[in-house]
């Protein structure tokens, strides 16, 4: 199969131009602050902090009142292209990156897994309601989207009252026991998944209406063509036609949306996590909102972008393999 | 002449109430409804609230629900029945100062990207693609905690900075195809203004979309707000559903004191059901086939045929009895 150079010199300028952005957008963030993140720092450790420290700091983070803007920019730059996303006030100065690297599995490994649950669970949904267009099974629509337009937070916290508080089913908090330690042994792995399985049932079923709808609403407009119409007069059973003339159609355009929903997906996560105490990337930056501690922040932003530029990549590979339009060389 | 003009009128006005046309459908006015419910309390929480909504009254702490207190009472004595009340206003006024902000710049940027050609067009969906793309709760967290106090207008602002771009591609798509159509043509050819163009002959066609991607931007908007509130980003003073469930958290309502936290919930989420009623109708305005679709298949099945049948089916009452059959199985 092949994929026209075309295609993936456009999708790869656009990628390379929204990363350009959101790192600029990082740039200008601190910048937009009326006071400076150093000084406030200093004044809630008056007296710890040597005045060298002061000024290195002050250099980390671009906020050098001998440089240009323009100056500051380029240095910016250099301390990413060697990996240096600076240091965080409040964890003892320890350097960005590693502080994201220890949060940044457990958030991809919960949104991963319940993004894909529920996409698929909710496109084969969808596709269903669609063909049996008019039954019983249209009643699932209201009552996903009830739970599509509900916070995430709340429904955590519901779901955290109902099902570990007082049924006791799940433990409520955390991605692992007390005094357990990542390692790779089976208990382990049971815990995680014991921790893990709540979050991931709370995303699934707020992001399910979103993909139910998508689907069936395409799904509707699919069956109408004439193509749908050939195929049942081949005497094509209807398993085929629904699954593989039908529903492939009709997915193209439930993974253009994956773009919009998976940043929409990650912004509830983050704030699911608080309310799970979810030791992912979502915690740390409301911990780093509260401590007012800028770089983590800034940091945290950064990674999450280009997390979910590399989930858009994905969907806009599995786009390209479904759709053998955009293989075709365009004249 | 007054005539003339009284007749311009007429049609305008009766051009004006046609381009609402896409509110008309029994789902459309159930939200509709539910929403002006929403805004009535919004406007009037004053007159219908019991208690002021930080009223404290010592001897009722943590209270359930009873005839004095509606939905119980907070760790302080507060009424929460009129904190929802008073709530429904912060809610409501930044959803719908972020939908008017967000809709603005969609329409602005969706309709040019549309109707201009070239590379102000692909620049233009260029941008509009990265708002898209960057996720937008993270943003406004970072932007929100750098201020210690700040404003609504502010707040609202940043949500819709965040939410304008779906609206505006899908504007961009619409606008491209209306760009050919004949009637565009023809006052193109005439020589009418870009202006009256743009607002004459292109919006009352675009307005379903406009309706529909402001809709979505106020529910993007509350659900950030009350998120956002939660949180404790934004200033406890703004009083709304999620500060309410904010101060609950706090104060260790989980899981025993349900009516602190059960009714905020409820609220935001009956808010979204009613908005995404009305984005419902506005898409079955736009695309018939949704609801035709499905009144069509009952139709069929009332005559004990199944839409998803092979072949147009002759209808025997041997072959009525088998295909009542196919329906239960396919």
């Amino acid at each position: 199969m092949r994929i026209p150079f075309r295609f993936i010199a456009g999708r790869t300028a656009f990628y390379l131009f929204t990363a350009y952005a959101a790192i600029t957008i990082n740039f200008f963030l601190p910048r937009m602050m009326a006071g400076d993140p150093v000084t406030a720092y200093m004044q809630r450790n008056a007296g710890q902090i040597s005045v060298e420290a002061e000024r290195s700091l002050r250099i980390l983070f671009g906020l050098d009142q001998n440089t240009s803007v323009w100056q500051q920019y380029i240095a910016y730059w250099q301390l990413l292209f060697n990996g240096d996303l600076g240091r965080s006030f409040s964890n003892g100065l320890a350097p960005v990156g590693d502080v994201i690297a220890s949060a940044l599995p457990w958030t991809l490994g919960l949104v991963g897994v319940a993004t894909i649950i529920s996409f698929v669970l909710g496109t084969a949904t969808g596709a269903i309601i669609g063909w049996r267009r008019g039954s019983r099974a249209d009643v699932i629509i209201p009552i996903s989207t009830f739970f599509s337009t509900v916070p995430y937070f709340w429904l955590g916290l519901i779901a955290i009252a109902v099902f570990s508080s007082i049924l006791g089913w799940f433990p409520a908090s955390h991605a692992f026991g007390k005094g357990a330690s990542p390692e790779f042994t089976l208990d382990f792995i049971g815990q995680v998944i014991a921790h893990g399985a709540l979050p991931a049932i709370t995303i699934v079923v707020a992001s399910l209406g979103g993909w139910i709808l998508g689907m069936r609403n395409m799904m509707l407009t699919v069956l109408d063509e004439d193509y749908i119409v050939v195929a049942q007069a081949k005497g094509l059973p209807n398993r085929r036609v629904l699954w593989k003339y039908a529903a492939r159609n009709a997915m193209l355009p439930q993974l253009s949306s994956f773009a919009l929903s998976i940043g929409f997906i990650v912004g509830g996560t983050i704030v699911m996590e608080m309310v799970f105490s979810y030791p992912g990337v979502g915690k740390l930056l409301l911990d780093a909102t509260n401590a007012k501690d800028y770089p983590l922040m800034q940091g945290l932003f950064l990674i999450i972008t280009l997390a979910v530029l590399c989930a858009n990549i994905l969907a806009d590979m599995a786009y390209a393999i479904l759709d053998p339009r955009t293989r075709q060389t365009e004249a | 002449m007054t005539t003339s003009q009284n007749r311009t009128e007429k049609t305008f006005l009766s051009q004006f109430a046609a381009s609402f046309a896409m509110f008309r459908n029994p789902k459309s006015l159930t939200g509709l409804i539910i929403l002006g419910v929403f805004v009535v309390v919004a406007i009037f929480s004053d007159f219908l609230a019991p208690y002021g909504p930080l009223d404290k009254d010592f001897s009722a702490l943590r209270q359930a629900p009873s005839l004095t207190h509606l939905m119980g009472t907070t760790h302080m004595g507060e009424d929460i029945f009129s904190q929802i009340l008073y709530g429904t206003r912060g809610v409501l006024v930044v959803g719908f100062l972020a939908g008017i902000m967000g809709t603005v710049i969609a329409v602005i940027m969706g309709v040019v990207a549309g109707y201009t050609r070239g590379w102000r067009s692909e620049s233009l969906s260029a941008i509009t693609n990265v708002f898209l793309v960057v996720p937008g709760l993270p943003l406004i967290i970072i932007i929100a905690s750098q201020f210690e106090d700040p404003p609504l207008v502010l707040i609202a602002a940043v949500l819709a900075a965040t939410g304008w771009a779906w609206g505006a591609r899908v504007l961009r798509a619409q606008t491209m195809s209306l760009r050919n159509r004949d009637f565009i043509q023809a006052a193109r050819a005439n020589g009418e203004p870009l202006h009256r163009i743009i607002l004459v002959e292109m919006l009352p066609n675009l307005m379903a979309i406009i309706a529909s991607s402001f809709i979505g931007t106020v529910t993007a908007a509350v659900l950030g707000l009350t998120t956002l509130a939660f949180i404790g980003v934004i200033p406890i003073t703004n009083l709304n559903w999620g500060t309410i469930l904010f101060w609950a958290q706090q104060n260790g309502a989980f899981p025993n004191f349900w009516w602190w936290y059960v009714p905020a919930g409820l609220c935001i989420a009956i808010l979204g059901v009613a908005l995404s009623l009305i984005n419902f109708g506005i898409d079955e305005y736009v695309n018939p086939r949704l609801r035709s679709a499905g009144e069509r298949a009952r139709a069929l099945k009332k005559k004990g045929l199944n839409a998803n049948d092979v072949m147009t089916t002759v209808r025997t009452p041997a072959s009525t009895a088998k295909n009542s059959k196919d329906t239960n199985d396919s």
